[in-house]
């Protein structure tokens, strides 16, 4: 399970992180909402690495293994686990699909794991088995997003971190995307971090989910606690 | 066909085989991490200079020399990334083109310090001052190993970009490193090795043009290093087809420029060869086949 304790993040001059406290169990699916600026892309940053965590402390436990987040490099967090699936999905779009995908298991050694990692989102993306060896910027926005989902599956998660996976997706698309979730973690048990300015998905989605107001969590509860409260209707729900 | 005109086409491909090998160092470090390594041109002349002592102390079989200094440049090149660029790692751009140039002069210095500024001539092994006739032209063995010996390292090292994991890992880096981080791509080991690589096929130049042109001096690395640049450039910065092709360009261009005008332009062959640059800039300003770089977000 991954655990957030008052997790402080400085950019600049400034603070952008002012006391986190999260708690995700292993195989849930958690959502992190909120405005614009708020800190949710700059929380996904401090918990895989990229960003220097000022204060607090950021604990994953799987499997009886607790890794200390803040004290962790970069790349040692990704082999331990934890994937950042960015915001607009930054794939590498000169490359072919495939190597998008081989890239997802740069750290792996196990040539037989990986191939067959490969095929296994080949099989849960036909679209992406089609075209393996075609460049992926060629490929629409949506299909895109399957491959970012894709790498970061290449990568054996244990804790996948997801920024805006709806940013730029036709509605129809989005649905799809976020079905292709839920089915990954109730099939592989993959435990999630979603930051979703799609609030209302999101917490359709979630097992629990986080309100996040200029850098600290002023709400949280289940996903349906949240969908029910007037409160968050307002601010997040309403205008959609 | 005359055989002076086959004897300039061998010229051309030989001279341009130079400046790719070096060109090629150029594009990949700039590919990588979008810097001008202006150090670059130095490590012909470490190649050279190795070249020339390995020759005189004569331990060594001249078939093993190759090789030496091949892993000699690795090494230089390597070395330039850890001492002079790593230490700026983060830094504005413009701070990376200083220390490389500081880079360049410390080292054409600290060569002026310990081999003198007396240029050196000498022998390259027997076998390579060999000359055949093809159609009625005389032609130097050197000048025909040169491009295919480059041939063979621009196939060598496509495919290791286009195959290879650190060639994958390579193109993502180059493309878009914020990503290429999340897949715990680590970038410093990715530039040391472009760097060392980059290195190793500047040295080789510096061997062939050790012996190519028989003189070797601390200073000899800067005019091929400016012309291998400009290839690049020409080529279009970052593709490696485009180094390898602007180098030929730049070599036949020349090569044509001294070999078909009466002699009394000659030396002007420099001045022709940078306002050949600024032509196609003007019509291409990408270069033959570079992309246009979109601003990265």
């Amino acid at each position: 399970m991954l655990r957030v304790e008052d997790l402080h993040v400085t950019r600049g001059r400034t603070k952008v992180l002012q006391g986190i406290n999260l708690e995700v169990e292993a195989g849930e699916i958690a959502t992190l909402i909120g405005a614009n600026g708020a800190g949710k892309t700059t929380t996904l940053m401090a918990l895989s690495g990229l960003l220097p965590v000022a204060g607090g402390r950021l604990e994953l436990t799987t499997e009886g293994e607790t890794i200390d987040i803040g004290r962790t490099r970069a790349v040692d967090l990704v082999r331990k686990g934890i994937v950042h699936c960015p915001e607009g999905r930054q794939i590498f779009g000169r490359l072919s699909i495939e190597e998008n995908l081989q890239l997802g298991a740069y750290l792996s050694d196990d040539r037989a794991r990986i191939a067959r990692s490969i095929s296994e989102i080949y099989e849960r993306f036909p679209i992406l088995g089609e075209r393996r060896t075609m460049k992926a910027g060629n490929l629409s926005g949506g299909e895109q997003m399957m491959l970012a989902i894709g790498r970061a599956l290449v990568a054996q998660p244990k804790l996948l971190l997801l920024d805006e996976p709806s940013l730029g997706l036709a509605p129809q698309i989005t649905e799809e995307i976020f079905g292709a979730l839920e089915d990954l973690n109730r099939e592989q048990g993959v435990t999630m971090l979603i930051v979703e300015q799609n609030a209302m998905l999101a917490l359709e989605l979630a097992n629990r989910a986080f309100v996040i107001e200029t850098g600290r969590i002023v709400l949280n509860g289940t996903g349906k606690e949240l969908l029910d409260d007037p409160a968050v209707f307002e601010a997040y729900l309403g205008v959609g | 066909m005359s055989d002076y005109l086959i004897q300039q086409i061998v010229n051309g491909l030989s001279l341009g085989s130079l400046y790719a090998l070096v060109a090629i160092g150029f594009s990949l470090i700039y590919g990588v991490i979008r810097l001008v390594n202006f150090a670059h041109g130095d490590l012909l002349m470490i190649g050279a200079f190795m070249t020339f002592g390995l020759v005189a102390s004569d331990m060594v079989p001249w078939a093993v020399i190759p090789l030496l200094v091949l892993a000699g440049g690795f090494l230089a090149g390597g070395l330039i990334e850890r001492i002079a660029f790593r230490s700026i790692s983060g830094a504005p751009m413009i701070t990376g083109f200083i220390v490389t140039l500081s880079a360049s002069i410390a080292i054409q210095n600290l060569a002026l310090i310990l081999l003198g500024s007396q240029p050196r001539n000498f022998n390259f092994p027997e076998v390579f001052r060999m000359r055949f006739p093809i159609g009625g032209a005389d032609v130097a063995l050197i000048d025909l190993v040169i491009p295919a010996v480059t041939l063979l390292c621009a196939l060598a090292l496509t495919t290791f970009i286009r195959k290879t994991r650190a060639g994958i890992a390579i193109r993502a880096v180059a493309e878009n490193p914020f990503a290429a981080q999340l897949m715990g791509i680590s970038i410093g080991r990715l530039v040391f090795l472009v760097f060392a690589v980059g290195g190793a096929l500047a040295a080789l130049a510096g061997l062939f043009w050790s012996g190519k042109y028989g003189q070797i001096n601390p200073l000899m690395g800067f005019l091929p290093g400016l012309k291998a640049f400009l290839a690049t450039i020409i080529g279009g910065v970052g593709s490696l087809p485009g180094a390898i092709a602007g180098g030929y360009i730049l070599g036949f261009s020349e090569i044509a420029f001294v070999g078909f005008l009466p002699p009394e332009y000659s030396g002007y062959r420099d001045a022709f060869v940078f306002g050949l640059l600024i032509l196609i800039l003007l019509v291409r300003p990408q270069g033959l086949f570079g992309e246009v770089e979109q601003e990265r977000a």
